[in-house]
């Protein structure tokens, strides 16, 4: 078995980045897409760790737990917006939110 | 071992990944993105990002997906999505951006002549992430950091309130004047 290189996780972090990407763009469901950013934002989490590694400094992890919050926080309230639209509209399709009215 | 646990893991996190992606069922997309979660904990640990691994298994696998299931639950699960394609090809047109980017990017992280690994000094230990470590690092190097996402969870968390408490209001108010 070969050594596993850093650059193993840069690769494997870069397709699921993408499968994020991709599934932000495709899906309409609300929930789903968020799922998608967490999912981008855990790929970028996994290249700083192997980064971390690589360069033997703990920077690479301490970066982790600030993404961590902000990725947190991004959760909280964008759960209480499809929740609060919803109450209005009762659907988390987003494609029905094509009109500007307060 | 390593290499061992690399393929299993990386299988895992990829097939979670792709579920959660193709679910219809917004329920089965979250245990998707769950397994994806977990797998990275399993690297995280490899890598030696011991307390990175346990906060992401409490606070990623365990609040934030229960959060997320939580709004499943709420919303409702048996809501059909509208699957047809608002704009023309856009999926077609997805497939082909993203193999491309996942191209470049392996490539560019793979290959020999562009590999970023050479700027690494070669053969360095890697960084013991235990509590005593991070928490050292996080109270000084990183100490403003600190304090300003402490203000961001303090704005998010009133935010929220302020979504769930002061909407419906508004909204009654909207009904009482029509």
């Amino acid at each position: 078995m070969p050594d596993v290189d850093p650059s193993w996780y840069m690769g494997l972090a870069a397709v699921l980045f993408v499968i994020g990407a991709a599934g932000l763009l495709t899906r309409r469901n609300a929930l789903i897409m968020f799922m998608s950013v967490e999912l981008m934002l855990n790929a970028v989490n996994l290249t700083f760790v192997a980064a971390g590694r690589a360069y033997g400094v703990l920077d690479g992890q301490l970066a982790v737990f600030f993404v961590l919050v902000v990725a947190a926080a991004e959760v909280v309230v964008g759960l209480a917006i499809i929740v609060a639209v919803f109450h209005t509209r009762t659907t988390a399709n987003v494609d029905a939110l094509s009109e500007m009215k307060g | 071992m390593e290499a061992v646990l690399f393929i299993i893991f990386g299988a895992v996190s990829l097939a979670g990944a792709i579920a959660m992606v193709t679910a219809k069922n917004p329920v089965y997309a979250a245990l998707g993105l769950m397994a994806t979660l977990f797998s990275l904990a399993v690297f995280y640990i490899v890598n030696l990002a011991h307390l990175v691994a346990a906060v992401q298994v409490i606070v990623y696998a365990g609040a934030v997906m229960t959060l997320f299931l939580f709004v499943i639950m709420l919303i409702g699960v048996d809501r059909s999505e509208d699957t047809s394609e608002t704009l023309r090809f856009q999926r077609p047109l997805v497939l082909i951006v993203g193999a491309g980017v996942v191209g470049l990017a392996v490539a560019a992280v793979v290959a020999d002549e562009w590999s970023w690994t050479p700027l690494a000094p070669g053969g360095v230990e890697a960084p013991n992430g235990t509590m005593a470590a991070v928490a050292e690092q996080l109270f000084s190097v990183w100490a403003l950091p600190f304090e300003a996402v402490s203000l961001l969870l303090i704005v998010a968390s009133i935010g929220a309130i302020a979504l769930a408490f002061f909407a419906p209001s508004r909204r009654r108010k909207e009904k009482s004047d029509a």
